[in-house]
């Protein structure tokens, strides 16, 4: 089998491929950061003092939690044309989508790393004259922030892998691509070979960049 | 300058203050003790309203903390607070935590800030400790640092909540040494702590709480010549002869 190994497919196959770590980067840099900010907020409204606020918020967690991201990503390539009029097509139905579903998962993170900075820290910042605003977001969220980047990592790593997903809309990232090549040329160990071997060193080298950054940042 | 009328507070149904009343003048250093769980630190919490009561007043520089319209940020931001854990800001610098409420709340500018944090961090002994972030200091460098922290919002009154608990015996007095000389500076304070030796030298009066009440509110030479209460006599008998 290592004798038929064809290196020349894997370079003729680049650019496809290329085109295909494109989408799995754009969709995951845009679902983290997005995921992110948006997180944020709901884990702030869960921890409002605001009833309405907190409910909402629990209850969109709930919801996305108790759904595949699959069925997520279904509903708004083709429910949500039907409900507005038009289509949005694959690439921002998946966006949005993405986005959406990681923003419960990451906004259960930030509750969690809200809650494990100490009531004292509030109240540090309070005494001397901070706002309950300037106190979360100068005080309270870096602490946060800085406890929670493992557990950030290993969400970003599920969500780098689970970009695949996309196929089911006819988008091409990087899996779908390798194993479009992979059927067309019947060159299947090639390419799931070097698709591992790309998704193990991209996953990879972002631990050590986060251990780099933690560590720099170590307090 | 600090008044307290009939002031209660309950967690639910538990009765943590009772009816307390006091009053704290201009210059004047007042010490609260007592046993723990005696409700000490909750009553110096409610005086800049970091905890809420249900009733009674208390007004500083004549403002009610309790009212709902009061602008809590900047009665704080007037009142100095030091607490047992030191609570400095992990993740700054220890210039940054003396400078960050300033441009925030006083709204000084950057260099200005960092000025007066430079003045007080070589008030309290700790210049060279500028650029370092806390968890490089000692407990006692920590609590000096907090010490210039509340001193740089310029308050015209500082509340300590056991200020040396948390502390090892070696570094309790270069923490005290800070205290007395803002004592005698005239600086108005209220000091939940242990340390008679500190309350002896500058209270000018003692206050001895239990089971949420101030059972006892006397100048200093009342409180350690004759305290009234059998209680205050039997918590002084325990904790200074030993």
């Amino acid at each position: 089998m290592i004798d038929n190994f064809d290196f020349q497919i894997i370079l003729a196959s680049l650019p496809i491929l290329m085109d295909g770590m494109g989408i799995t980067l754009l969709l995951t840099v845009i679902a983290i950061v997005g995921g992110i900010v948006f997180g944020t907020l709901l884990a702030l409204m869960r921890l409002s003092r605001f009833r309405v606020l907190s409910f909402i918020s629990g209850r969109y967690v709930d919801a996305f939690r108790a759904t595949p991201l699959i069925l997520v990503i279904f509903w708004f390539y083709f429910a949500v044309p039907i409900v507005i009029g038009r289509p949005i097509g694959g690439l921002y139905s998946v966006l949005i989508a993405f986005t959406l579903f990681e923003a419960a998962y990451y906004s259960e993170i930030i509750r969690a790393g809200i809650q494990s900075v100490t009531r004292s820290q509030i109240y540090a910042g309070l005494a001397l004259g901070l706002t309950q605003g300037q106190t979360m977001r100068h005080i309270i969220l870096p602490q946060a922030f800085r406890n929670m980047v493992p557990v950030l990592l290993t969400q970003a790593i599920v969500l780098f892998q689970d970009t695949s997903l996309v196929y089911v809309v006819g988008l091409k990232d990087f899996l779908t691509a390798a194993d479009l090549v992979a059927v067309r040329d019947n060159r299947v160990v090639e390419m799931y070979v070097t698709t591992a071997v790309v998704y193990f060193l991209i996953c990879i080298a972002g631990s050590i960049f986060v251990k780099k950054l933690q560590r720099q940042y170590s307090i | 300058m600090i008044e307290l009328q009939n002031v209660s507070k309950w967690y639910g149904e538990f009765k943590v203050l009772t009816d307390c009343s006091t009053s704290v003048d201009k210059g004047d250093v007042v010490v609260i003790c007592g046993p723990s769980g005696s409700g000490k630190s909750t009553l110096i919490k409610c005086v800049n309203g970091l905890e809420p009561f249900q009733e009674g007043t208390i007004t500083v520089d004549g403002i009610s903390v309790g009212d709902k319209g009061t602008d809590l940020p900047k009665l704080r931001s007037r009142i100095g607070m030091v607490f047992q854990n030191f609570e400095l800001f992990p993740h700054m610098t220890v210039l940054q935590n003396i400078a960050i409420a300033q441009v925030k709340v006083l709204g000084r500018d950057q260099a200005a800030a960092e000025e007066r944090g430079l003045q007080l961090l070589e008030r309290v002994g700790l210049t060279e400790h500028a650029q370092k972030h806390p968890a490089q200091l000692s407990g006692g460098q920590q609590q000096r640092v907090a010490i210039a922290r509340a001193l740089a919002m310029d308050p015209i009154a500082m509340l300590f909540d056991e200020p040396t608990s948390a502390l090892d015996p070696e570094m309790i007095n270069e923490v005290l040494d800070v205290m007395v000389e803002l004592a005698q500076e005239g600086m108005t304070m209220m000091v939940v702590t242990h340390e008679m030796g500190f309350a002896r030298k500058v209270a000018d009066r003692v206050i001895f709480m239990d089971e949420g009440a101030i059972v006892e509110d006397a100048t200093k030479e009342d409180f350690f010549g004759t305290p009234r209460s059998d209680r205050a006599q039997l918590f002084l008998s325990k904790i200074l002869h030993h």
